[in-house]
């Protein structure tokens, strides 16, 4: 079936998401539309998906000029989403999720489930997508869990599949698996979104790309021709750096050191099962690992947020297993928290007095404990500037800011400060490329003025851009470390994925 | 169909398996501090009862219209004692020392049963003590809770917490008795009825179409209704007594099933209300785990989005889900005045809706658990009433305070904690 978009216009209070967008997605090939945050293509879905009505523009398949009401008419129409947040009920088992809002019954509104088991497995043997139907979706990994998405709109007869950065929760082999599922899905006919702000997947799998900027169509490329760097120039609309400019690292002495860090969670499994680790002055250790295995908690080990439940932390040669986390900060332990708006900031405070929260309680910011404000005005002013947060305007909330402008909030309280170490959780997260050149360069600096920098991100091309060594953790455990420039992103990936050093 | 399909290897999705690795110490100190506890309730038992107890107790198993009639249980009631003390000491001590995992809580719920028993020995020494009408009492006072649990029940696992069921039961009364009185009983049911419905809409309108702060909505409904029933109290029915003088419903005996001895009085030989309790848990554990409507209602209290997402009106399952709860809510109220008295007193309900919130919770938002609970505390309340009447040495304000201090320890999660709706308590938005 062929999709094509005409000149679709959304208006929400203050920003015009989508501004006159055209495109066409063609039967059984795959269409990739790549934009950074805020660039309109998650308003673009949700007008396709029929959760909004646009307020111009149409949208036509085969011919036909269709008309949402809600998501049910979409559905209807043959349009299948497979969100990036899964749209499923962890409690539920897979074919209560697949069937909810279409169920077989027998009998007046009374669930059939050997029918609705019976169309699970159809749909799995059909397009291959092995999944057991009884199976408890929490217990499910990630991977499968997108199949039951993908069955789950394959059994709405949905002959247009649009993916929302599909492989943000993937492992590098679950993509390829993933990859290998569009392959058979384009070979039935069936007509793809890929929806990413991964250009080399865009690269790898579409058979077309269309680039939205600011809520408008930067411009159409061909992936047999287009390289990474002519899509990010039309993303951003300038030329951009992908690769962080750096020298060899010169590590100097032990900063961090943990010695057998133990943690356990409520259920009294080890979500960090005895780690050793060490990070050296002017050095950037890189952890790479899917989300969820251990990484947030080793940021909170060292950063005193939790107990352990046994080992040792180090810092300069001193043990702080049992600092609190104000000692530790004190101490000179920077922290760039993985959630910028729960953790990072306080999204209702001003930008001023978001960058002192880690010091109003101290001299120049406080005296006699009574908070200073014009030199915590006069602070954050300088600080802005120097730290490229737009708009300027110390007093508008944190909350306020877009996610990129947030994050140089937060880098720039964490970074002005002169300390031995830094931590920097996910640090560019969902945040646009120009904000990620910008925050990748200082953490760079900080590195060459030789301080020890730790860096957790699942995102892999992030961890070979500034790592100069990497651990891998897998399951609580670090199951690999080496050299950046001695390994690959193949090789990091299948550790990724849990296999044995 | 292919041939070469597979089932998929189930085993390597490594259900549960990571959790059987050992306690951590939060779940030692827990095992230990039941430990103790149970310890302690021995202590009790040896120190408290065991002292002044001597002669026997004798527990009445049969009511007198009982078709089989069933010799009264004697007991000895020393003996008894010093085993039970043996009993919770040994169980205390193993518990302390090497945890009973798994078994913790039924462990410890057995303790808490040792030492009823031993209280209700001790407190019958030398005396009769007609037991079956205390079961008969524990069943029918189970009632308003068990329906006020599932009013909870109906509303949240559609993702709306119902505060105000104690209001939904107090309406329920009122109404009932008036058109009760005026009319007749069983119109008297139904005005109870829609009554709980009537409140349950201005919470699904408030909370669904305003999305404003369900705890507030139920608190609202909670305090609007003991104020307009006080207010009218005092002004209509005190000066109209007629109005206030409903017919209460008669006991059924159910042909067989009420002869089985003391399982038949306790629950075949009861109210309407009560039957109707029955049937109402039933069909409500049917309804929201065997049919497209209870389908879809979980799926909205776990996860809105995905449930609209799929073409599924969360609005329009909200509504329905609420508005049946009220209507539980309104039945239930009934019991307190046509099931039992036949007139309405200034906030007679005291509480019974939030200890039906706790056994909803208690039973793991599950119509069935929740009747389990509401038992408990049924139980614990008629005992109160029972040892109100014998004369024993402990307050009754204490006793009254028992089945609290029961909710309280339940609702603390001393015996672990259920796992509420995901979306409970959220109003939803679209993006």
């Amino acid at each position: 079936m062929e999709l094509e978009l005409r000149g679709i216009t959304k208006q929400f209070p203050g920003v015009l998401a989508n501004d006159d967008v055209s495109l066409t997605a063609r039967s059984g090939k795959v269409l990739a539309l790549i934009g950074e945050n805020g660039a309109g293509k998650s308003t673009l879905m949700n007008v396709l998906s029929g959760l909004y009505r646009p307020d111009a523009g149409e949208i036509v398949m085969d011919g036909v000029v269709q008309s949402f009401g809600d998501p049910g008419d979409a559905i209807e129409a043959g349009i299948g989403m497979v969100h990036q947040h899964f749209m499923l009920v962890p409690v539920f088992s897979v074919w209560e999720n697949v069937v909810l809002g279409v169920e077989p019954v027998k009998g007046p509104g009374v669930l059939s489930r050997k029918e609705a088991r019976r169309e699970v497995r159809e749909i799995s043997e059909r397009f291959g997508l092995a999944v057991d139907p009884d199976a408890l979706v929490e217990d499910l990994p990630v991977g499968i869990q997108q199949r039951v998405e993908i069955i789950k709109v394959l059994l709405r007869g949905a002959k247009v599949l649009v993916f929302d950065e599909p492989t943000a929760v993937l492992t590098p082999q679950e993509v390829d698996e993933f990859f290998g599922i569009v392959d058979e899905l384009k070979g039935r006919g069936a007509t793809i979104i890929f929806i990413t702000h991964k250009l080399k997947e865009a690269l790898a799998i579409a058979d077309d790309i269309t680039v939205l900027r600011g809520g408008k169509v930067a411009g159409h490329a061909d992936p047999k021709t287009a390289t990474p760097e002519d899509l990010a120039t039309m993303m951003v609309g300038r030329d951009i750096e992908l690769v962080v400019e750096k020298a060899a690292a010169t590590p100097g002495e032990e900063v961090l050191t943990l010695h057998g860090v133990h943690m356990l969670d409520d259920y009294g499994r080890a979500i960090l099962d005895h780690v050793d680790l060490s990070v050296r002055a002017g050095e950037i250790v890189g952890v790479a690992g899917i989300q969820g295995n251990g990484q947030t908690e080793l940021v909170e080990a060292i950063t005193g947020l939790l107990p352990l439940a046994g080992g040792k932390v180090e810092f300069l040669g001193q043990d702080i297993t049992h600092a609190s986390p104000r000692q530790r900060h004190a101490a000179g332990i920077a922290h760039v928290p993985e959630d910028r708006n729960e953790m990072g900031m306080v999204e209702s405070f001003s930008v001023a007095e978001n960058l002192v929260l880690d010091s109003y309680y101290a001299k120049p910011f406080s005296r006699r404990g009574v908070m200073d404000g014009p030199v915590i005005r006069e602070h954050a002013s300088w600080m802005v500037e120097a730290f490229d947060v737009r708009p300027p305007l110390i007093d508008n909330t944190g909350g306020a800011l877009s996610g990129g402008n947030a994050q140089k909030m937060i880098v720039a309280r964490e970074f002005s400060r002169e300390v031995p170490l830094v931590i920097c959780a996910q640090p560019t997260r969902g945040i646009d490329v120009g904000s990620i050149e910008y925050i990748h360069e200082q953490i760079v600096k900080k590195r060459d003025e030789g301080k020890a920098i730790l860096i957790v991100s699942t995102e892999l091309d992030e961890i070979f851009a500034l790592s100069d060594r990497i651990v891998v953790m897998y399951d609580g455990r670090i199951v690999a470390e080496m050299q950046a420039a001695e390994t690959t992103p193949t090789e990091v990936g299948l550790y990724m994925a849990g296999k044995a050093a | 169909m292919s041939a070469t399909f597979e089932k998929p290897p189930v085993e390597s999705y490594e259900r549960g398996e990571k959790r059987t690795k050992g306690l951590n110490r939060s779940q030692i100190r827990r095992a230990r501090i039941s430990g103790i506890v149970m310890l302690l309730l021995a202590a009790a038992v040896a120190v408290l009862f065991v002292p002044n107890a001597e002669g026997v107790a004798t527990f009445g198993i049969s009511t007198v219209d009982d078709a089989i009639q069933l010799d009264a249980l004697v007991v000895p009631v020393q003996a008894t004692l010093w085993a039970i003390v043996l009993i919770l000491g040994f169980m205390g001590a193993s518990q302390f020392v090497k945890g009973f995992q798994r078994r913790a809580t039924l462990i410890l719920g057995i303790s808490f049963g040792l030492f009823t028993i031993a209280m209700m020995v001790w407190a019958t020494a030398g005396a009769e003590f007609s037991l079956i009408s205390m079961l008969v009492a524990t069943v029918s006072r189970c009632t308003p809770i068990a329906l006020g649990a599932l009013s909870g029940v109906l509303c949240e696992r559609s993702g709306v917490v119902n505060i105000g069921i104690e209001g939904m039961l107090l309406g329920g009364a009122f109404s009932g008795v008036v058109i009760g009185s005026l009319v007749g009983g069983w119109v008297g049911l139904l005005a109870a009825t829609l009554t709980g419905g009537i409140l349950a809409l201005l919470l699904a309108v408030l909370s669904v179409n305003f999305r404003v702060d369900q705890i507030i909505i139920g608190v609202v409904i909670n305090i609007l209704v003991l104020g307009l029933t006080s207010f009218l109290t005092a002004q209509v029915l005190v000066k109209n007594p007629e109005w206030n003088d409903a017919p209460i419903f008669p006991s059924i005996q159910i042909p067989l099933l009420s002869d089985i001895p003391v399982i038949g009085p306790m629950f075949f030989n009861q109210t309407i209300i009560v039957y109707g309790m029955y049937v109402l848990v039933a069909s409500v554990t049917y309804l929201l785990f065997r049919t497209r409507w209870g389908l879809r209602t979980r799926s909205v209290g776990e996860n809105p989005r995905a449930a609209d997402s799929l073409g599924v009106s969360v609005a329009k399952v909200r509504y329905w889900a609420v508005v049946s709860g009220g209507l539980v809510g309104g039945f239930a109220g009934a019991w307190f005045t046509l099931g039992t008295v036949g007139r309405f007193d200034e906030g007679m309900t005291a509480g019974t809706g939030f200890i039906g919130l706790a056994a909803m919770i208690f039973g793991a938002w599950n119509p069935v658990g929740a009747l389990g609970a509401a038992l408990i505390f049924g139980f614990a309340e008629s005992l109160e009433q029972k040892f109100a009447l014998l004369d024993i040495p402990i307050p009754t304000e204490f006793l009254a305070m028992a089945p609290y201090l029961v909710t309280i320890v339940v609702v603390a999660g001393l015996v672990g904690r259920a796992r509420p709706p995901a979306a409970d308590g959220q109003p939803y938005t679209k993006e």
